[in-house]
């Protein structure tokens, strides 16, 4: 069963803070397979595998029907540093 | 020579343990599947002999010298980068073994595969692995671990993604 980016999104909105999301669905349109990028400040403090296993968590039940997932995670302070490098590469 | 440890090692005997009634994936009844869910203490053991066995151990999908998968590739292939030696890495195909797919994802209560630890803890999947290798924090974690020769300040240069053989 595919996964809905919508669900994906309300459920991250409703359990923390978000500054900037992004959902990539990397599978074509099967919905199978996705990339996200989360910036929130609850990340704040948090090394990056206790966010990722808090995301885990949070998106436990669609993670289980995808084929593929992978995830970024950014405080807005880290966020804005990334891009910076990200536009000047 | 390594192959055939690496064959040998992706074995753990995971099978023997399958209950005699358990068919797979869709037909279960929901008792079996509640059954299945909670790791045995047996599977438990023995997943967490296999990662204090070695430094580092990574369970991907197919081999290092036949990835199955792009996360699983690039893992190995930082690793590859980083210098670690055969001797102190050991590798688990889940493609080859569906009862150790599902029971490292309960283990390491992280739901996908690859992943890698490093001296018996959990490290993280390929977006972990592949920010810390960018960050030099994989290469600081494998030279604390005792995993690569840690490089004399006077002779480090840039951290540049070349391998050196």
């Amino acid at each position: 069963m595919a996964v809905d980016t919508a669900e994906l999104e309300s459920t991250l909105r409703a359990a923390i803070p978000i500054s900037h999301l992004d959902i990539i669905d990397q599978s074509n349109g099967c919905g199978e397979n996705y990339a996200i990028l989360v910036v929130s400040e609850a990340f704040e403090g948090k090394n990056t595998l206790a966010r990722h296993r808090f995301i885990n968590e949070l998106l436990k039940k669609q993670i289980a029907q995808m084929h593929a997932f992978s995830q970024k995670t950014f405080t807005p302070k880290q966020y804005e540093t990334w891009l910076a490098k990200q536009n000047s590469s | 020579m390594f192959r055939s440890a690496l064959r040998a090692s992706t074995s753990l005997s995971f099978a023997v343990r399958r209950t005699a009634a358990a068919p797979r994936a869709t037909a279960l009844s929901p008792g079996l599947q509640f059954a299945r869910r909670y790791l045995s203490n047996d599977v438990r053991q023995k997943i967490q002999q296999a990662v204090q066995s070695t430094p580092v151990v990574v369970f991907m999908k197919g081999t290092p010298d036949l990835p199955q998968c792009g996360f699983s590739r690039a893992v190995v292939q930082v690793l590859d980068l980083h210098g670690v030696p055969p001797e102190k890495m050991k590798t688990f195909n889940v493609l080859e073994d569906s009862e150790l797919r599902s029971s490292i994802k309960e283990f390491s209560d992280w739901p996908t595969v690859p992943q890698v630890y490093i001296n018996g803890e959990f490290v993280g999947g390929c977006d972990i692995i592949l920010s810390m290798h960018q960050s030099g924090e994989l290469e600081n974690l494998l030279e604390k671990a005792d995993v690569i020769p840690k490089i004399p300040e006077s002779e480090s240069q840039t951290q540049s993604s070349a391998s050196s053989s």
